[in-house]
């Protein structure tokens, strides 16, 4: 085969790949422009801040909204803890190479595998029927308190599901800290636990907040885990105790798009509430890509 | 011999039992899970109706008539066969994966070896914001919007087909394809690239002669992971498959999947019911099925870090 | 001149390995009270891996066995009653790559302060400008001190590394090759500040540079492969060695 030859193919397969490439890049464009060219005449202020009426035909995604944001800060509140001082024991407190070490790594990396609907089961079994059910057991004489669906189960529920997300950018962040700074504050008499307090988490506020950040979105977005632990088809009222079920954006629109009585006239009200969890998810992840990508710079540089 | 505030301590018990926690969850899923779905192995009562060959072999539908496998668990008489729904999985699976594969490991070359560093700059996160789309935005779009398309374009007897549901599905899919494979060949040393150049060979025989070969593991790793996703993927298949549980392996037909049947029947069982405790089966399949892929997964990225750096 | 003749650290038999490798092979020797002590020798002859025995820094390397006694006001710090903390916060060190966290050059000096809440300097403005004064930067930041620490030039980091050593009233300072990548008038400014530190305490200094270490010390330890091969009086080192070993090192002739 001549050079020509070997050289025309070579471009060939080369263009396949950036075929490829431009395939994603559209479909995404495609995505987004769609969802926004439908949803956009229907955001309103009025929107975002009523209740829908009338068989959820009309009005506007609030109390989603509302159930959406409650839902993920409570996930937030015990994930990040949780996820930070898993990091920092691997990092900063562990022998690097210890069995045990290693066998938390790979559970942190299979629970990020294990498929949401799993989450969901583990959240009904584990959280409503065996916690929910024992405190009302132990507390409440049996009456039905906490073993039911709940915001609660459902934050904690998520909470596990997008813990490998803080984990891992946590720890990234934290690999980030040069080895010196940490020598520098036992030097000066640090205990372990205030040179990490002192030194390096300060500087690991970048990879804390990129995590928090996916997993927020991750959070805003999966359905599938609080299908059976507290999301609700309708709510009359907004939640404002842990243990009430909630309305929520991306349920929202999974019941509107299956079981509206009248899909065309719900329609407009589905692209427009797609359109505004598509701008929160995507708004989360871009700000965690730009984070990120400081921090990637910072490290090229610290090496 | 530590004049340590009480607190510092406390905080250092904090974080010594939180690394737990991961480990913890892990056991913990599979227990509970498993729990619920122990009956349909030990409970007479729950064996009657759904005992394993009721679940994996043909059973008749009717005293007489020929067995068939068919998953009518809300029938007179509940079948629970699981096979309908196996091969709904494993179906849309591989549809997705037909797409999604070639697409997100062209693009991962296109990014590592092709491209200008600025395109890549801007590639690779566009790409990237694919996984921040929710999968109920996905299966929505499948259901509303391409499903007509689809039907049209291919003339196919149904709206709500595996193709429609596999390629939403393979926009899921890409994302974690696409990272893995292209972290395995940007972690090819640059050696590997310029020794293959100066022997005169092209861009495109080096990335297929070179840098594919050595990144191997994370590619296999990347499409394995990509597997375990499609599998458990739950809302895209829920909404976009028309949820029939046939037994057909036509690509036009409707299906439905092990992790669909979940999500769309566990809200309406009767706790404790033989349904109950089959979809919990389900689960600790599922569980298992994806635990394996990722350990799988995982195994090849080891070995790929192994081979790169033994070889530097 | 009063004649120091107290010992603040008192090493014996100290030996130091890493798997089969031996980095020490038994070091006897005593630090006095104010004086400057250097330890020279060429790389790999053990300085580094001393000096930070003297902290217990090495605690933070897995691997090491360490052999031999080394006490510090009369208490061996490998017993194990002896609080690494507490011996660190007598024990200051300085490294050789000028290493100031990324904060503002006041919460640089701050942080030993704030690491020890028990104790809180009544008046931290003025331990900081006396701090900065003994490293001879005062002149220089005293009217930025909540800058950027990283946007002091490499040798003033430097001496805001010593400053924020000084912070806790060492009584032992330990140097690591601290002028390696310095200009020469950083270098001289902090030489001149170990001059004036040695009044109150005593410093250790580990220098590639033999002539900073004829310069600026009292006595010389010369190192070599891990073992002690000399140490003198710096006057007698440099002029009349004993060992020809030493000679042909700080004559220049290899190293």
């Amino acid at each position: 085969m001549n050079r020509r030859w070997i050289d025309l193919i070579s471009r060939a397969f080369t263009a396949l790949t950036g075929l490829a490439c431009a395939t994603l890049v559209l479909a995404v464009a495609m995505i987004l422009g769609h969802v926004a060219y439908h949803g956009w005449a229907g955001l309103s202020w009025k929107f975002l801040t009523t209740a829908p009426r009338n068989g959820m035909t009309e009005g506007g995604i609030f109390p989603a909204i509302f159930g959406t944001v409650f839902l993920v800060v409570l996930m937030t509140v015990a994930v990040v803890p949780l996820g930070v001082s898993t990091a920092i024991y691997l990092r900063e407190y562990a022998h690097a190479d210890s069995r045990w070490v290693q066998a938390v790594r790979m559970a942190i990396q299979n629970l990020a595998g294990v498929p949401a609907i799993v989450f969901g089961l583990f959240g009904l079994g584990f959280f409503i029927e065996f916690v929910g059910k024992g405190i009302d057991a132990a507390f409440f004489g049996g009456k039905l308190y906490f073993g039911q669906p709940a915001i609660l189960w459902a934050a904690l529920t998520l909470a596990l599901l997008t813990l490998p997300t803080v984990v891992v950018s946590t720890e990234e962040a934290l690999r980030v800290v040069p080895r010196g700074h940490r020598e520098v504050a036992y030097s000066l008499g640090a205990t372990r636990w205030q040179m990490v307090r002192r030194v390096v988490l300060p500087q690991a506020v970048d990879g804390i907040l990129t995590g928090t950040i996916l997993a927020v979105s991750r959070g805003v977005g999966e359905v599938a885990p609080i299908l059976f632990t507290g999301a609700a088809f309708y709510l009359p009222f907004l939640p404002t105790r842990l243990n009430q079920q909630f309305m929520v954006m991306n349920y929202h629109v999974y019941v509107l798009a299956t079981q509206s009585p009248d899909i065309d006239a719900t329609l407009p009200l589905l692209y427009s509430t797609v359109l505004v969890l598509l701008l929160l998810t995507l708004t989360l992840n871009s700000a965690a890509i730009v984070i990120r990508s400081r921090l990637r710079r910072r490290m090229k540089g610290s090496k | 011999m530590s004049r340590r505030p009480a607190s510092e301590r406390l905080i250092e018990t904090f974080i010594r039992l939180s690394a737990g926690v991961a480990i913890a969850a892990l056991v913990m899923i599979f227990i509970f899970i498993g729990k619920e779905a122990l009956p349909v192995l030990t409970s007479p009562k729950v064996r009657e109706e759904a005992g394993l060959s009721k679940l994996f072999l043909p059973q008749p539908p009717a005293a007489g008539k020929p067995a068939r496998f068919s998953w009518q668990p809300v029938s007179k008489v509940p079948k629970y066969s699981l096979l309908p729904l196996f091969v709904g999985t494993i179906k849309v699976t591989l549809v997705s994966l037909l797409f999604a594969l070639p697409l997100a490991l062209g693009a991962a070359l296109f990014t590592s070896e092709f491209a200008a560093a600025w395109l890549k700059e801007i590639v690779k996160p566009v790409i990237e914001l694919l996984a921040a789309i929710p999968s109920v935005v996905l299966g929505f779009l499948a259901l509303i919007v391409t499903a007509s398309y689809v039907q049209n374009v291919f003339g196919l007897d149904f709206r709500l087909n595996t193709l429609n549901a596999g390629m939403a599905l393979a926009l899921a899919v890409i994302p974690v394809v696409y990272t893995v494979a292209e972290d395995a060949l940007s972690s090819v040393p640059n050696s590997f690239r310029e020794g293959s150049i100066a022997l005169g060979a092209t861009s495109w025989q080096t990335a297929w002669r070179v840098v594919l070969p050595a990144a191997f593991p994370g590619i296999f790793a990347a499409c394995v992971l990509g597997f375990g996703r499609a599998i458990g993927e739950t809302m895209i298949v829920l909404m976009a498959s028309g949820n029939a549980a046939v037994l057909s392996w036509n690509a036009g037909h409707p299906f439905r999947s092990l992790s669909a049947t979940v999500a769309a029947e566990l809200g309406e069982v009767v706790k404790g019911s033989p349904h109950y405790h089959v979809l919990f089966f389900i689960g600790v399949m599922l569980f298992i099925f994806t635990f394996l892929t990722n350990f799988a997964g995982q195994m090849f990225v080891t070995r790929l870090k192994e081979k790169l750096t033994g070889a530097r | 001149m009063p004649v120091p003749t107290e010992d603040v650290f008192r090493i014996e038999d100290l030996r130091i390995r890493a798997g089969k490798k031996e980095l020490l092979k038994g070091i006897s020797l005593s630090l006095r009270r104010n004086e400057i002590l250097s330890a020279i020798g060429p790389s790999g002859s053990g300085k580094t891996t001393f000096l930070r025995c003297l902290n217990r820094l090495t605690d933070l390397e897995e691997g090491l066995t360490i052999e031999g006694r080394v006490l510090f006001k009369g208490k061996n710090i490998f017993d194990p009653e002896t609080d690494a903390i507490e011996l660190r916060r007598k024990v200051g060190m300085v490294f050789a790559v000028p290493m100031p966290l990324p904060m503002s050059i006041r919460d640089n000096l701050m942080l030993p302060l704030r690491l020890q809440s028990n104790s809180l300097e009544e008046d931290a403005d003025g331990r900081i400008e006396t701090c900065l004064r003994a490293a001879f930067l005062w002149d220089e930041v005293k009217d930025r001190l909540s800058l950027a620490a990283t946007s002091l030039s490499g040798g003033q980091q430097q001496r805001l590394c010593l400053a924020r050593s000084l912070m806790v009233r060492p009584d032992v300072l330990l140097l690591d090759e601290p002028c390696s990548g310095l200009d020469p008038i950083s270098t001289a400014k902090i030489e001149e500040a170990l001059q004036g530190l040695k009044k109150v305490m005593s410093v250790v200094l580990v220098t590639n540079n033999v002539k900073q270490a004829s310069r600026t010390s009292d006595r010389t330890a010369f190192l070599l492969m891990g073992e002690l091969v000399e140490l003198g009086e710096t006057g007698q080192i440099f002029t009349n060695p004993r060992d020809s070993r030493t000679g042909d090192y700080v004559s220049g002739r290899f190293g």
